[in-house]
């Protein structure tokens, strides 16, 4: 798993990402209540607006954190948005992409480097 | 923070820390013909009774609804409003500039907004509504561009039945947005004409009932056609009484209902404020523009209410909220729930009746008059006729007489060449005497 420091991770399975957003991120937002996945078929680029999640009183973007395709979104969010409370960094995954070079994926922080930078937060 | 003006001092900080050299540099972009180069030609002070004075006489030259035999709508309706209304409304708790919308502290407001929802829900026949929006034209306008989110399709189709102010506020507003309106031209009584227009790119067909020709329609069979080709079905009413009597737009089959709420508790006021209602299917609230009051328990579980999913607006989600409305009418949304509190449900069918029967009779009275058509097969309180001359000359005739007799359909749509229609409409206040009225100076000017 990789991270940025927009604070989305990214999980890779041969060249589909799967990627959602930290603990950390969750954990300051507060309760989800409601969250925006893209559209299947999106062409993103690294640093692209995707998604959008909604705390009781905040609404935040979520950025690509690498170019893709768009395979699949978290359909399972539409009804239950508490899972990315409940479980930010596996079932509250928010979108699957098809990525176009794996050399993005490398540049990430891996999880010890993105403790590292929350530590300085 | 005491408010205090601004000196000229902050003037020029707030002006240097921007880098503009004057006030004017902000106004660029305006168009040198649209600015006004000096200030109006007003004298900087005079005492108070002669400003009376000189205000009395300009606001004797307008003639009010209440001074005579009056049958105008066209979009807003002369209607007895309670001393009640009045009364409430001026007390200092709601009577104010700003909406307090806090719910430590404004418990009152939130709870009429919330009773205001659930009215509006209840009339449209939808699941859930908003606190309101500025007027009937502007949420008619908010609706169609909801539509687009929901379906991310760029057309809409309005019927030729659709207020011509509304579709004009609609196309404005929405070609902003980028989308394609196609408006049909001025049709009495073919609100269905919408279904032909659909493509695979219509978000929306915008139908009214009843119409600006005050025609009647059951929406339910344009509502199936429009979802089968996955557009919305968006119901426009400019007279609320009529919700008392018809079947709600929730009803027919409509995801999103507007209308204009001015004819319940709020006055004709030369043309507003008024309020807009905005009701739709619960699965698009997310979409829906505009403040949204909730129930909810506070920390030691007693009901209270606050605003909701306010993520949707622009002070928390700047350029991706669902509107750039984060107001509402508050105080003629007040208006309009104090009214119908004392109405009741009884009484607002009691009142939508009357409406009609005297409808009815202002009907029979000018169908008696040779040259004279109703061309409106089903109406409420309003209805259009052909009559032998040009209504505008008509209308500026009977005004001479006192009477006003009712709207002319060129001035809402002069490209229409529907100069010898007039719509005229009656409510609870239209008497016999004033319907006698009426058609005698009718038959005078048409020399019978």
């Amino acid at each position: 798993m990789r991270f940025t420091k927009d604070h989305e991770w990214v999980e890779l399975d041969g060249d589909i990402a799967t990627v959602g957003i930290t603990a950390y991120a969750a954990e300051q937002l507060g309760d989800v209540v409601f969250v925006e996945t893209p559209d299947v078929g999106k062409a993103l680029k690294g640093g692209d607006s995707m998604a959008v999640v909604e705390s009781v009183k905040a609404a935040s973007d979520v950025y690509a954190p690498l170019s893709g395709e768009v395979v699949e979104g978290n359909a399972a969010l539409g009804d239950a948005p508490e899972t990315v409370n409940d479980q930010p960094e596996g079932l509250g995954w928010f979108a699957k992409i098809r990525i176009a070079d794996k050399a993005e994926f490398e540049a990430l922080m891996d999880r010890a480097a993105y403790e590292a930078y929350l530590g300085t937060l | 923070m005491r408010y205090l003006p601004l000196t000229p001092a902050d003037r020029t900080d707030m002006l240097s820390v921007i880098g503009a050299k004057s006030i004017d540099d902000l106004f660029v972009d305006v168009p040198g013909v649209a600015r006004k180069a000096e200030l109006f030609d007003l004298p900087l002070h005079a005492g108070e009774m002669e400003v009376e004075r000189e205000l009395a006489a300009l606001a004797a030259l307008n003639r009010p609804a209440g001074a005579g035999p009056f049958f105008c709508g066209a979009g807003a309706y002369k209607h007895h409003i309670p001393a009640t209304v009045d009364h409430v409304i001026q007390r200092s708790e709601f009577l104010t500039s700003y909406t307090p919308y806090q719910p430590e502290i404004a418990q009152g407001t939130l709870q009429v907004l919330f009773e205001f929802q659930t009215q509006v829900a209840a009339l449209t026949g939808l699941e859930v509504a908003n606190a309101s929006m500025y007027d009937g034209s502007t949420a008619c306008a908010e609706a169609v561009m909801m539509a687009q989110r929901v379906t991310r399709r760029n057309k809409a189709v309005l019927s030729g039945g659709l207020h011509p102010h509304y579709s004009a506020v609609t196309q404005t507003i929405a070609h902003a947005e980028g989308m394609e309106i196609n408006r049909l031209a001025a049709a009495i009584d073919a609100e269905a004409a919408v279904v032909a227009e659909i493509d695979s790119d219509t978000a929306c067909v915008v139908v009214q009932t009843p119409n600006a020709f005050g025609t009647v329609t059951d929406v339910t069979r344009i509502a199936e056609a429009a979802h089968a080709a996955g557009a919305l079905l968006i119901v426009v009413t400019t007279e609320a009484v009529s919700f008392g009597l018809l079947k709600s737009p929730g009803e027919m089959g409509a995801d999103i209902a507007v209308a204009e709420g001015q004819s319940i508790g709020v006055g004709l006021s030369y043309g507003g404020p008024y309020v807009g209602l905005f009701a739709c299917k619960e699965k698009y609230v997310r979409q829906m523009p505009g403040r949204l009051c909730g129930e909810t328990l506070d920390a030691e579980g007693r009901r209270g209410f606050v605003l909701t999913l306010s993520t949707r607006e622009q002070h928390i989600r700047r350029d991706k909220a669902t509107s750039n409305i984060c107001t509402n009418s508050g105080l003629c949304a007040l208006a309009f729930t104090i009214h119908l509190s004392l109405l009741g449900e009884r009484g607002l069918r009691d009142l939508a009746a009357l409406n009609h029967s005297r409808a009815r009779q202002l009907r029979d009275a000018l169908a008696a008059i040779p040259g004279v058509e109703i061309l409106t097969p089903r109406f409420f309180n309003e209805f259009a006729v052909r009559l032998p001359q040009d209504a505008a000359a008509v209308v500026e005739d009977l005004v001479g007489q006192g009477i006003i007799a009712g709207a002319p359909y060129s001035r809402l749509a002069p490209e229409a060449g529907l100069d010898d229609v007039l719509l005229v409409a009656a409510t609870e206040t239209t008497t016999e005497a004033d319907i006698a009225a009426l058609i005698a100076a009718m038959k005078g000017r048409f020399g019978q």
